[in-house]
């Protein structure tokens, strides 16, 4: 009887997430213009029509070079962070913990005005093009990679067990070595799962790229969204569905090396 | 393989002494074992040889060389430790593998002696697999394979046995042992398991509280323990305390007079071993001591049976009777006779360290 309720609780929610998901694929393969049910016919024109609109291909070229540019900082930066967060013992060590991972729970509005006056006054102060530059967007865009990456390479470490290291030194390895060799493999899972929820993060992310773009730059989502300002037709729908398909792609692909489900 | 000289090392964290002045040669071949309980500077000395620890004085000798502050990856020193650590992301062929990579030595030589060290631990037809897919037992061989494949200048072996169950604690005692002898490896082990280390060692270091109390073989430390310490965890010991009054003359605190081999008069303690002394219904003849007590306890062990008698108020004993099968078993509350000759009993100052086994 419990179980009944549980699998049924569970299958609403399922259908609760996926429900959207489902209709938006559908509607991409509409026929009509006007999106209306039921559908007067099947097509793949809207498809077609990504690659007629520039706005979506350059969008979606900035937005993935703006991800794994992004993704490799955060992981430059995330990674030692998070090592020395396991490691070592330091006053503040509990407060900078917090800070790494605040951009997870800071609104990205809020991110990003704050980054927006940031930006006019460094600008004003240095006398340098910053506002609307590919870099300050690049800028914004690694600070909210930093913390999946912190997050998930924290976790691996957690159990990590440091005799192992310790053994590779016995055997002739020297500190540089033994990372490379064996603490880095052995935190790989956590890398991959970070690197991952951090380069889709920086990909979807709209909030915050809204304030941090610039004339003729701009990102995916945002193409997406001044897109649908003028326009409802399934195009739209087609754009989510490819969106859809790269980031469930990258998922499956990662979870093939590292399950994901035991990181995260 | 070489001889090892831990030439008056200390190691200090702050007030806390946790190795204090240990001098100890281990000879070319020799298998040591460092004994005692936990939290008795054993495996800080052991860190020590390895380098993971640096003293804080004294020296470390490994062959001709003084190793005192070279850090581990540049020490010859194969350790197997406790939990094995081995690489889980690397297959059992890697992970022996990893130090003959890390001496660069060229692909051929590696295979050959990453499958000769697996042949010595029986697990060449492992050599594909991941730890995780190995038992304890297995991990375990692994650890001592890829410690022997870099031909250490020393074998260390840190409590390699305790994560093991009991009865494959003892084949792979006598395991390791004979690999020891065969390859002729200077082996220091670090165990607090007396039963481990009188089975293995050539020779055995009693540790307590970071210094050493004895070194020796086992027939040393059980007739002739240096301290109570030693008496009560080598072998069982049971105490009488009180003094020496005159020439082979002590009296107990319980005010029981017994004879014992001469010492210096005053505070001392008379130690024991629960399976010399004989117990009897009747008084015995013939030995220098036959005392009168009241059995207060008996445990049976299957091959032996504790009687715990009080002598006196304050002074009690624990007599081991061999379980023969046709033997004299006295019951609880029955009166009884212990006796021992004054040869058997050793005498120590009274307040050197206690910790009764």
């Amino acid at each position: 009887m419990g179980r009944w309720a549980l699998n049924g609780a569970a299958g609403l929610a399922l259908g609760f997430i996926l429900l959207p998901l489902i209709f938006v694929t559908w509607l991409a393969f509409f026929r009509q213009e006007i999106p209306s049910f039921p559908p007067e016919g099947y097509s793949l024109r809207w498809f077609a029509a990504i690659a007629d609109e520039r706005k979506f291909v350059d969008g979606f070229f900035l937005s993935l070079r703006l991800g794994v540019l992004a993704t490799l900082i955060g992981l430059a930066v995330g990674v030692p962070a998070a090592l020395c967060l396991a490691r070592f013992r330091f006053p503040g060590r509990e407060t900078l913990g917090s800070l790494l991972l605040l951009p997870l729970v800071v609104p990205g509005v809020v991110l990003g005005t704050s980054m927006y006056v940031f930006h006019v006054e460094a600008e004003h102060a240095l006398d340098m093009d910053i506002l609307g530059t590919f870099l300050a967007l690049l800028a914004g865009h690694s600070i909210v990679v930093i913390p999946w990456v912190v997050r998930l390479v924290t976790a691996s470490l957690a159990g990590f067990d440091r005799t192992v290291e310790e053994a590779a030194q016995n055997l002739g390895a020297n500190p540089w070595v033994t990372f490379f060799r064996v603490t880095l493999p052995m935190i790989r899972p956590g890398i991959v799962a970070g690197a991952l929820f951090g380069f889709v993060t920086s990909f979807g992310n709209l909030e915050m790229s809204l304030f941090l773009v610039g004339p003729g730059r701009t990102t995916l989502p945002i193409a997406i969204l001044q897109y649908l300002e003028w326009r409802i037709d399934p195009t739209i729908a087609a754009v989510s569905v490819l969106q859809i398909l790269l980031i469930g792609g990258a998922m499956l692909v990662t979870d093939r090396f590292v399950k994901i489900s035991r990181v995260v | 393989m070489a001889r090892l000289l831990l030439d008056h090392v200390s190691k200090r964290y702050g007030d806390f002494h946790a190795v204090r002045d240990v001098t100890l040669e281990v000879a070319d071949g020799e298998f040591v074992v460092l004994l005692g309980p936990s939290g008795c500077g054993k495996t800080t000395t052991l860190r020590m040889i390895a380098g993971f620890i640096t003293p804080t004085a004294g020296s470390v000798h490994l062959g001709e060389s003084d190793v005192t502050t070279l850090p581990p990856w540049k020490r010859n020193a194969g350790l197997v430790f406790q939990s094995y650590a081995l690489f889980p992301h690397l297959s059992v062929a890697q992970n022996v593998a990893f130090g003959l990579e890390m001496r660069r030595l060229g692909k051929a030589d590696i295979a050959a002696r990453v499958a000769e060290a697996l042949r010595l631990v029986r697990l060449e037809h492992l050599a594909g697999r991941l730890p995780r897919q190995l038992s304890g037992g297995q991990q375990q061989r692994v650890a001592l394979a890829r410690a022997l494949a870099i031909r250490p200048d020393i074998l260390l072996l840190d409590e390699p046995l305790s994560n093991l169950d009991a009865k494959l604690r003892q084949e792979v005692r006598v395991e390791i042992r004979e690999l020891q002898r065969q390859l002729g490896l200077t082996t220091v082990m670090v165990t607090h398991d007396q039963e481990e280390a009188l089975t293995m060692a050539d020779r055995l270091v009693v540790m307590n509280e970071g210094a050493v109390r004895q070194i020796g073989s086992q027939r040393d430390l059980y007739e002739r323990p240096a301290d109570r310490f030693v008496a009560g965890f080598v072998g069982r010991g049971t105490f009488l305390e009180g003094r020496i009054e005159g020439p082979g003359r002590f009296r107990t605190e319980g005010g029981l007079v017994v004879r014992c081999a001469d010492g210096a008069a005053g505070s001392a303690v008379l130690a024991l071993r629960p399976e010399r002394l004989e117990i009897a219904a009747m008084p015995l003849a013939g030995v220098d001591n036959s005392l009168p007590g009241k059995v207060e306890f008996v445990s049976y062990l299957g091959a032996a049976s504790d009687v715990h008698v009080r002598l006196s108020p304050s002074d009690r004993v624990i007599v081991q009777i061999a379980n023969r099968g046709d033997g004299f078993t006295p019951e609880i509350g029955a009166t009884v006779h212990i006796g021992w000759s004054a040869a058997a009993a050793r005498l120590f100052p009274a307040g050197s360290v206690g910790h009764d086994a």
